[in-house]
C-alpha cells in the first residue's frame, strides 16, 4: 500500500434547493481496499459517490485522486457501475462492451472481459434480453473494461435474488484479489461484511462511524447479543437491569456478562426454549447509529 | 479523440440498422409521398395556351392572334424572366408585338409547336426565336422538396429524440463517467445521422428520380455537397433543441414549433414568389430554405458552385452556431 491515499475525499458538501444531500464529508481510502459505503435511504450515499465519481459538482469541497483533483487521468483509470443504467439498444453483449472499451486509451481485450464476468455464452446475445443477474454482470465488465485501477459500485445487487447476488460477489472476491481498489455502497449489511475492508456509514449526509467493520463492532458492542421472541418476553421482565432493544417480532438484549445475564432470565422465569445467541453484525450497528424508525 | 468518436458511431449506426421499424419508415415515408403527389399533381393538364407578352401592351385590333380563344396573354415585362418560363414550358410561346412581331418558341413543346401554328397563321411575317428545354412538372419542382423535408423530419427528430432518450435512460450519464466528451459525442452523432441521410436522400435521388424520369440539369457532386451541408445544419439544429431538455413533451412541442414553419414557408409545396416580405425574410432564416432554394436552383436551372454559395456559406454558418451553443448547453444527465 502507497503512504498518498488513492482518494482523498475533504469537507464535501451537497446542497439542493430542497435538501442538504452531504454536509461535510471527510475520508480517504487507500489503494488495494474495499470501502463501503453504508447508510439509510437519503443518507447521501450516492450523491456522496457521484462526486467521487465526477458526475456531480459539490458545493464545497474536493475528491483528490492520486493527489490530484478529479481529470482525464482518474476518468481513464475509474470503472463504474451505476445503480441504474440503460445501455444502448439492439447491441450484443460483446457489442456493448467493444463501445465502451472503444472509449480508453488502455484497458482489457473485449473476450478477456467477457471470461472475468462469465459473459461466454450470453456475449452475442442482444443485452436488453439478459436476466437481472446477468444484466449487472454486463455492466460490471462494462466497468471494468479499462482495466480500473478503482472500481465504483453502487448497489450493485440491489434487485438481485440470493443466487445472483453471491455469484456478483465471487466475481467482485476476484476483482479484489487482482488488488483493485473499490467503493461499494450498498443496503446489504451482509455484503459489507462480507467485500469491504473498512465502511463509513451515513446518516442525513454525514458519516457517523468509519472503520474496519470488526474494529466498529468491537468498538460498538463489547458484547454479545440475545434474542427472544416477543411473545417469550413476559411485560414484567422489562423491569429487569438488562439493556433491551425492541425489534420487530423479538426482543434484543445487549450484555457482556451472559453468564449473569441468562441467571437473571431463569430468575424471573422468561422461557429461554427459543433463545438465540449470537455476536453482533454490521447491522445491528448500523441499526444502532442510525435508528429503527421509518425514514419519510 | 477519433477512437472514442468512431466507437460511439459505430454503435449508434448498429442501433440504427437494427430498429427496423424505424429504418423502413424513413425509406418508405418519402416515396409514399412523392407517389401521392404524382398521383394528384402528375394528371393531364387543362387544354389552355399560356402566351407570355413582352413590351407595351398590344392592340387586339391591330393584332387578331390576341382574340383567340383557349389561349391565356401573360404581360412578361422582363425578357430574361420569360425566357426562362419559356424554356421550362410554364409558358407555351413568348411574343412581342414591338416593332415587327417577334415570337420565341420552345421547340421541344408540343403545345408552343400548336400555338406557334396559331400565331402564323394570323402573324404570317413574324420573326421566329426557337429555345429548348424540357417542361418543368410540378412533381420536377416538388422533388426537392419531398427529399429536403424528409431530410428536415431525419435530422431534428431522428437526433432530437435519441439524445433525449439517451438522457432519459441514463446513457449518457454512464457515458459522462468515460473520457468521451460531449464535442466528441456530439460530433459522432452528427457523423452517424448524416452517414443515414445521404444514404436515403442518395437512394430516393436515384430510386424516385428513375420513377419520374427525372434528370438534373446541374452537377450532381454539386447536389451532394448540398445535401451534405444541408443536413449537418439541420442535424445541430436538432442537438441544440436536445442538447439540455429531459422532458419529451417539450422537445415534441419545440421540434414540432420548428418544423412546421419550416413546412410551410420553406418552399417544400409550394413557391413562396410573391408572398409579403416578412414572410420572405422569416422563409430565409430557416436552412431548409436556403437547401431547397440551392437545391431547385443546380436541379432545375443548372445552377454552379458559384451561384449557390451564399446558400451553402449560411448553411455552414448555421451548422457551426447551433453546434457551439448545443456544446455549450449540453447536459449528459437529468439535472
Amino acid at each position: 500500500m502507497s503512504a498518498l491515499p488513492l482518494l482523498e475525499v475533504s469537507s464535501l458538501v451537497k446542497h439542493y434547493p430542497a435538501a442538504v444531500a452531504v454536509d461535510g464529508v471527510s475520508f480517504h481510502v487507500p489503494e488495494g481496499i474495499c470501502f463501503g459505503l453504508l447508510g439509510p435511504n437519503g443518507a447521501g450515499k450516492t450523491t456522496t459517490v457521484e462526486i467521487m465519481e465526477g458526475i456531480l459538482t459539490p458545493t464545497s469541497g474536493e475528491v483528490r485522486y492520486r493527489g490530484e483533483p478529479l481529470g482525464p487521468r482518474f476518468r481513464e483509470e475509474a470503472g463504474i457501475l451505476f445503480q441504474k443504467t440503460a445501455l444502448q439498444d439492439f447491441l450484443t453483449v460483446r457489442q456493448c462492451i467493444a463501445l465502451f472499451r472503444g472509449l480508453y486509451t488502455r484497458g482489457l481485450e473485449v473476450e478477456e472481459v467477457i471470461r472475468i464476468c462469465a459473459l461466454e455464452t450470453l456475449a452475442g446475445r442482444d443485452a436488453r434480453k439478459l436476466s437481472g443477474g446477468q444484466q449487472q454482470r454486463l455492466l460490471l465488465a462494462i466497468a471494468l473494461v479499462n482495466d480500473p485501477a478503482v472500481l465504483f459500485l453502487d448497489e450493485p445487487t440491489t434487485g438481485l435474488d440470493p443466487q445472483a447476488r453471491r455469484n456478483f460477489w465471487q466475481l467482485v472476491e476476484s476483482i479484489k484479489a487482482r488488488r483493485k481498489t473499490i467503493i461499494l455502497t450498498t443496503h446489504y449489511m451482509e455484503e459489507a461484511e462480507l467485500l469491504c475492508d473498512e465502511i463509513a456509514i451515513m446518516d442525513r449526509g454525514r458519516i457517523v462511524a468509519q472503520g474496519a467493520p470488526r474494529r466498529l463492532l468491537r468498538e460498538h458492542f463489547a458484547d454479545v447479543l440475545l434474542e427472544l421472541p416477543r411473545q417469550d418476553f413476559p411485560p414484567a421482565a422489562r423491569s429487569l437491569p438488562l439493556r433491551l432493544m425492541d425489534a420487530s417480532d423479538r426482543v434484543e438484549i445487549t450484555t457482556d456478562d451472559l453468564e449473569g445475564t441468562l441467571r437473571t432470565l431463569l430468575a424471573a422465569q422468561v422461557p429461554l426454549t427459543n433463545l438465540r445467541i449470537r455476536p453482533p453484525n454490521l447491522e445491528d450497528l448500523f441499526l444502532e447509529l442510525t435508528g429503527k424508525e421509518l425514514r419519510p | 479523440m477519433m477512437r472514442r468518436l468512431l466507437s460511439v458511431f459505430h454503435a449508434r449506426n448498429l442501433e440504427f440498422v437494427r430498429d427496423r421499424g424505424t429504418l423502413l419508415f424513413t425509406l418508405l415515408l418519402p416515396i409514399m409521398l412523392v407517389i401521392g403527389m404524382g398521383f394528384v399533381f402528375g394528371g393531364p393538364q387543362r387544354p389552355l395556351f399560356k402566351v407570355g407578352l413582352l413590351g407595351a401592351s398590344a392592340d387586339a385590333r391591330a393584332h387578331p392572334f390576341l382574340a383567340e380563344r383557349y389561349v391565356q396573354f401573360v404581360p412578361l415585362p422582363e425578357q430574361a424572366a420569360a425566357l426562362h418560363k419559356l424554356t421550362h414550358q410554364q409558358i407555351d410561346l413568348l411574343v412581342d408585338f414591338g416593332a415587327g412581331t417577334r415570337y420565341w418558341v420552345n421547340t421541344d413543346s408540343p403545345k408552343g409547336y400548336v400555338v406557334e401554328k396559331l400565331l402564323l397563321a394570323a402573324e404570317p411575317a413574324a420573326h421566329r426565336e426557337p429555345v429548348t428545354g424540357a417542361a418543368l412538372r410540378y412533381i420536377d419542382w416538388l422533388f426537392p422538396g419531398i427529399l429536403g423535408m424528409n431530410m428536415m423530419f431525419s435530422c431534428l427528430f431522428g437526433v432530437g429524440y435519441v439524445v433525449l432518450r439517451y438522457r432519459k435512460s441514463g446513457f449518457l450519464k454512464r457515458l459522462h463517467a468515460t473520457p468521451l466528451t460531449a464535442f466528441e459525442f456530439l460530433c459522432a452523432q452528427v457523423l452517424s445521422r448524416l452517414t443515414l441521410i445521404l444514404f436515403v436522400t442518395v437512394v430516393l435521388y436515384a430510386g424516385i428520380g428513375t420513377i419520374i424520369g427525372f434528370h438534373s440539369a446541374g452537377s450532381v457532386p454539386l447536389l451532394l455537397l448540398l445535401a451534405l451541408a444541408g443536413a449537418l445544419s439541420m442535424i445541430a439544429l436538432g442537438l441544440t433543441i436536445a442538447a439540455r431538455f429531459s422532458s419529451e413533451e417539450l422537445v415534441g412541442g419545440l421540434l414540432n414549433l420548428l418544423t412546421w414553419p419550416m413546412m410551410l414557408l420553406s418552399g417544400i409545396w409550394f413557391s413562396l414568389e410573391g408572398s409579403p416580405r416578412w414572410v420572405q425574410w422569416v422563409a430565409h432564416v430557416f436552412p431548409l430554405t436556403h437547401l431547397l432554394d440551392a437545391a431547385r436552383a443546380v436541379m432545375l436551372d443548372g445552377a454552379g458552385l458559384a451561384q449557390i454559395a451564399p446558400n451553402l456559406l449560411y448553411l455552414a454558418a448555421t451548422t457551426l452556431v447551433f453546434l457551439g451553443v448545443g456544446a455549450w448547453s449540453f447536459r449528459w444527465r437529468i439535472e
